[in-house]
């Protein structure tokens, strides 16, 4: 369990975020959405220590993590698993070497055992005969998917992914959704995810977090944003016109009237 | 952003490279690594430049002396004690300075705007150990050997030049090597090395791993480093003259 308390952060003039408290729980994919430029990258740079917010604390498991001494942080990060939106991969090694560099670093199994490893974790992105490839070699999805495949690879207690999606197809999208949830459940992982996939927010938001001029806007589940009443959110969700009218079509089926001041337990019910 | 606080942050830096190895195994290869970067990275331009610049100084000593009464052997003298006291470790340090200061400044600054750096910190891994220290090292050990074959080479190269130029024959350039020798010269040309070898690599290491924005900066930081770097060689060549040269 992460406890975010009333974070704020900002580059010279300007505040990206400006008192945001949440708690990402743990064994649910916590999700936080927000339009480009809202602070979603920075807040979760915030909260793995990347960055050092101005004011507010980060507390894993009720311990602030910027008071915490160096050795204390490194044993903490040994249990963070995070994917960059930018992949981050280290454009030196081979992608198997990639993988396995956790692995060299931190367990003192056999060449065999680590290369089983790292073909599984490349098997659960759906990722095959790139073993030997470099970076350079990759398409930008295939970069998250190793990224993905590197952040899991030593089973992390923290799970930080930066917009899987972008740059997936939806049928990737939603094996790479499915996975960071089976991980989440099946290991009971405290998962953050920042995603403005609303693909995603649907299939795996267990708790969602809409930032917005950086603040949290909302908070809810995936059952209870279809039927949120926030304008600004519902601005984010149903951003085309087609949306739009899809939303109240539904609506329409559902209850044979468009109620602007609809029940949302009724209709979920 | 002040000398001061560049300076600051340079020994935060340093300070902060020394923390337990979390896989000696893996640091051992890093460094074994870089070792076999910088050493045999830069050994063709060793070679060249070592074997040329002993030509070129017996060829223009040889040159300056004039006078009958000084013996044509004196120019093995010379040649020995320029390269040793100040070709071997100077020049081939600023030059060294540009190969191996530039890569490493871009290869870290690369790392960082990549966040390649953040990738690793994250793991829980101390970058500044990891990255940055078996730099230093590897520099540390290799530089100075490669000095010491530069040293040999510029003699070699000179003893080459001047006998195929027909100024003097090999056994007068051994007499005139073994004239007035001061193993102390040796001393003081490793002490320039290992100085220098510090120098050219932590300063550029500091400069990369410290790149804040894109491409452009990374080419910023290498050039940068560069022109730190040989403005420190100097500096430092001049004090080290000054204390240890009496
Ligand atoms: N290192 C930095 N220095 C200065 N400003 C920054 C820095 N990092 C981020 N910002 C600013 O913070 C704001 C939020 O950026 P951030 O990357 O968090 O957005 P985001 O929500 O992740 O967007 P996207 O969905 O496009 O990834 C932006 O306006 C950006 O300009
Ligand atoms: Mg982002």
């Amino acid at each position: 369990m992460i406890e975010v308390k009333n974070i704020k952060k900002g580059f010279g003039e300007r505040t990206v975020l400006n008192g945001v408290s949440v708690t990402m729980q743990a064994g649910k994919c916590n999700l936080i959405i927000g339009a480009s430029g809202s602070g979603k990258t920075v807040f979760m740079k915030l909260m793995v220590g990347l960055m050092v917010p101005d004011q507010g604390e980060i507390c894993y498991d009720e311990k602030d993590f910027n008071k915490l001494n160096n050795e204390e942080k490194k044993e903490i990060r040994q249990q963070i698993g995070m994917l960059f939106q930018g992949s981050a991969l280290f454009d030196s090694l081979t992608v198997e070497q990639n993988i396995m560099f956790p692995l060299n670093m931190f367990t003192k199994d056999t060449y065999a055992q680590k290369l089983k490893r790292v073909n599984e974790v490349l098997e659960r992105v759906r990722l095959k005969d790139v073993n030997r490839k470099f970076p350079a070699e990759l398409s930008g999805g295939m970069k998250k998917r190793v990224g993905i495949a590197r952040a899991i690879v030593l089973n992390p207690k923290y799970l930080f992914v930066d917009e899987p999606n972008s740059g997936l197809d939806p049928q990737t999208s939603l094996v790479i959704d499915k996975l960071v949830q089976e991980l989440t459940l099946e290991y009971n992982i405290t998962t953050v995810v920042n995603t403005h996939d609303m693909n995603s927010v649907m299939e795996i938001g267990d708790h969602i977090i809409f930032m917005y001029q950086g603040k949290k806007e909302w908070e809810g589940s995936n059952k209870e944003i279809i039927f949120n009443k926030n304008e600004r959110l519902n601005e984010f969700i149903f951003a085309s016109e087609f949306l739009k009218d899809a939303k109240d079509m539904r609506m329409l089926e559902q209850t044979g009237k468009i109620d602007n001041n609809r029940d949302m337990d009724k209709l979920i019910g | 952003m002040t000398l001061f606080t560049e300076f600051g942050r340079y020994l935060l830096m340093l300070k902060g490279m020394f923390s337990k190895p979390e896989n000696m195994k893996m640091y051992w290869k890093e460094l074994m690594h870089q070792c076999n970067e910088i050493g045999i990275g830069s050994l063709g331009i060793v070679i060249i430049i070592s074997f040329f610049m002993g030509a070129v100084s017996a060829l223009q000593t040889a040159y300056q002396l004039v006078s009958p009464v000084i013996p044509m052997s004196t120019v093995a003298q010379i040649v020995r004690d320029t390269v040793i006291l100040e070709f071997a470790p100077t020049l081939v340090c600023i030059v060294l300075a540009g190969v191996v200061g530039s890569k490493i400044a871009s290869e870290l600054g690369n790392m960082r705007v990549s966040e390649q750096i953040d990738a690793l910190e994250i793991m829980g891994i101390n970058t500044r150990a990891y990255l940055v220290l078996p730099k230093i090292m590897a520099s540390i050990i290799v530089i100075p050997l490669l000095v010491v074959l530069s040293a040999a080479l510029g003699i070699y190269g000179g003893q080459l030049a001047s006998t195929t130029a027909g100024i003097l024959s090999p056994s007068q350039y051994e007499t005139g090597l073994l004239q007035y020798f001061q193993p102390y010269n040796v001393f003081f040309a490793l002490v320039k090395a290992y100085t220098f070898s510090f120098l050219i690599s932590s300063i550029p290491a500091y400069y990369g791993y410290h790149v804040e924005g894109g491409a452009l900066e990374i080419g910023r930081a290498s050039t940068k480093s560069v022109v730190v770097s040989c403005v420190s060689i100097l500096g430092a060549d001049y004090v080290l003259a000054a204390i240890l040269l009496h």
